[in-house]
């Protein structure tokens, strides 16, 4: 469950990314982030996993209270919450395996249980054969299905998503879709900020959005609402 | 902060794996370290030696107390055991008259000959060793106001210049080590911080997949220790080669002589960690404090 209450964020440049806006989420939705560049849509997100901290309002993922926590606790707020991105964000001195891996040791896992997850989420992302790989011999598309099996990989209860099709063509993308409706089939939330029209109006969930730093329409089962 | 043995385990594994993956920037690093420590190293070792010379020509300096030529054996000996009980001496050593003259025919050459037997001019001396340098003046003073001594001489302004002179080397020394020493850590934690800035993509996606601050550290932190340490042992090992060859060609020169150079053992074993802790701290420390700014995010 995440909830926030009157969050209002304002960067020390004046700009009010996002202003007086709440919102409750319930364990195992779906739900789209859609709306304009520079609408708030980033900082939204980030506050989820404490990227940001906003100026006004309490935030609530699961048992954590975002404005209150100490940084020290952070890392144990962010085992929770998977987060991919749209540049991937893989670690590009470690192979597929040891990617996945770093997310688990961070756990404290012990080597076994590693293994036996590592090999499990490959599984799902259908790419058990490159486990020995770097990153950069990946295309656009297999780094992402592997940034989203690292994200998975400690079983968080949410998973965000910042544009994770941004950045692949359009037959890729559906590929990722279908990972992602997979894993929150399981339970998990999904957060899912995004541009991508076709997958808005032909998967059908819950859609957020924003202008202006405030939510504008909050529907079941929406459409993109917005110009392609 | 508990942490599993396993993980610390992890840590060390994953520092030698990063070393090895991030191929140049490891050995631009090791260099660095090497180069700068050579420095360091050759200037203690050429300074501790100038220091022990300094030394050995201190311990050199002698008062010669002149025998009064009217004395008899009996009191000559009598004013050599007076010389001993002074509480600043050390050594007391009989020249007599021919082994004076000896040296000067030997220093000035034969001419001198001719003032051999009762045309000898010089006196029968005393050479009295202080047990420190600095009490040379107070022992000559002393030994001018025995009975049957003509003179007494310990080189005087001479001496006190050779003093003031040695103090001032060691002074400088001291301070020449001291500012490589700092200048060996800025450089070295410098080059540290390079490494670490263009990883800092990386410090920041370990962040987000919910890793503390020390799981990041450590592989990070043992990283640079074994870079200080892989750069302290080149510098060692040449330090070691050249100056084992260099010892044994000056030690041939200073035969004879009060001179000698730092023995190998304990030198080099005591240079050699001052290296390797130097290497091995500052590689630890420089990587800790270069993390600190990327592990805000």
């Amino acid at each position: 469950m995440i909830e926030m209450l009157n969050v209002s964020k304002k960067y020390p440049n004046g700009i009010t990314a996002v202003n007086d806006l709440s919102i409750r989420i319930e364990q195992g939705e779906f739900v789209y982030v859609v709306g304009p560049s520079g609408a708030g849509k980033s900082t939204f997100i980030k506050m989820i996993y404490r990227e940001e901290l906003p100026t006004k309002g309490t935030i609530k993922v699961g048992d954590f209270d975002l404005a209150k926590m100490k940084n020290k606790q952070v890392p144990f707020l962010r085992r929770h919450v998977g987060v991919v991105f749209q540049d991937f964000k893989l670690l590009p001195r470690l192979t597929v395996y040891e990617n996945i891996a770093y997310a688990m040791e961070v756990v404290e896992k012990n080597p076994k249980a590693i293994k036996k997850r590592v090999l499990e989420v490959l599984d799902l992302v259908k790419l058990k054969h490159k486990v020995k790989m770097f990153p950069n011999e990946l295309s656009g598309g297999e780094q992402q299905r592997i940034a989203i099996a690292r994200a998975i990989a400690n079983m968080p209860r949410v998973l965000i998503c910042d544009e994770p099709t941004g950045n692949l063509d359009p037959e890729t993308s559906w590929e990722i879709m279908r990972i992602l409706e997979e894993i929150a089939n399981s339970g998990t939330t999904i957060i899912m900020a995004t541009h991508n029209s076709q997958i808005v109006n032909e998967v059908r969930h819950r859609v957020l959005a924003i202008e202006n730093g405030r939510i504008v329409r909050d529907q079941q089962e929406g459409d993109y609402g917005y110009e392609a | 902060m508990a942490m599993k043995l396993r993980t610390m385990g992890r840590h060390i594994k994953e520092a030698f794996k990063s070393l090895v993956r991030n191929g140049w920037m490891s050995l631009a690093a090791v260099s660095a370290v090497a180069v700068t420590l050579l420095l360091v190293g050759s200037f203690i070792a050429l300074l501790m030696n100038v220091n022990k010379l300094a030394s050995d020509v201190e311990n050199d300096v002698s008062v010669r107390v002149y025998i009064d030529l009217a004395a008899t054996e009996e009191q000559q000996t009598q004013l050599g055991e007076e010389l001993e009980t002074l509480p600043e001496v050390e050594t007391v050593v009989y020249s007599s008259r021919e082994d004076e003259l000896q040296q000067v025919v030997g220093t000035y050459g034969t001419e001198f000959d001719l003032f051999e037997g009762d045309d000898n001019p010089l006196h029968d001396v005393y050479i009295v060793n202080t047990n420190s340098p600095e009490q040379t003046s107070v022992v000559a003073e002393k030994a001018e106001d025995l009975e049957f001594v003509s003179q007494a001489n310990y080189g005087g302004a001479e001496a006190d210049k050779l003093f003031k002179t040695m103090e001032s080397v060691r002074n400088v020394g001291g301070v020449v080590i001291i500012a490589l020493l700092l200048t060996a850590v800025f450089l070295i934690s410098n080059t540290i911080r390079i490494t670490i800035f263009t990883r800092r993509t990386e410090i920041e996606i370990m962040k987000l997949v919910g890793a503390t601050n020390w799981f990041i550290r450590w592989p990070f932190v043992i990283e640079g220790a074994l870079i200080g340490l892989v750069g302290a042992i080149i510098p060692t090992a040449i330090i070691s080669a050249v100056y084992v060859y260099g010892y044994d060609m000056i030690s041939t020169y200073f035969v004879g002589t009060y001179f000698s150079l730092l023995p190998v053992n304990p030198f080099l074993y005591q240079l050699g960690a001052v290296l390797l802790a130097v290497g091995v701290v500052i590689g630890s420390i420089g990587s800790l404090l270069s993390i600190r700014k990327f592990l805000r995010v």
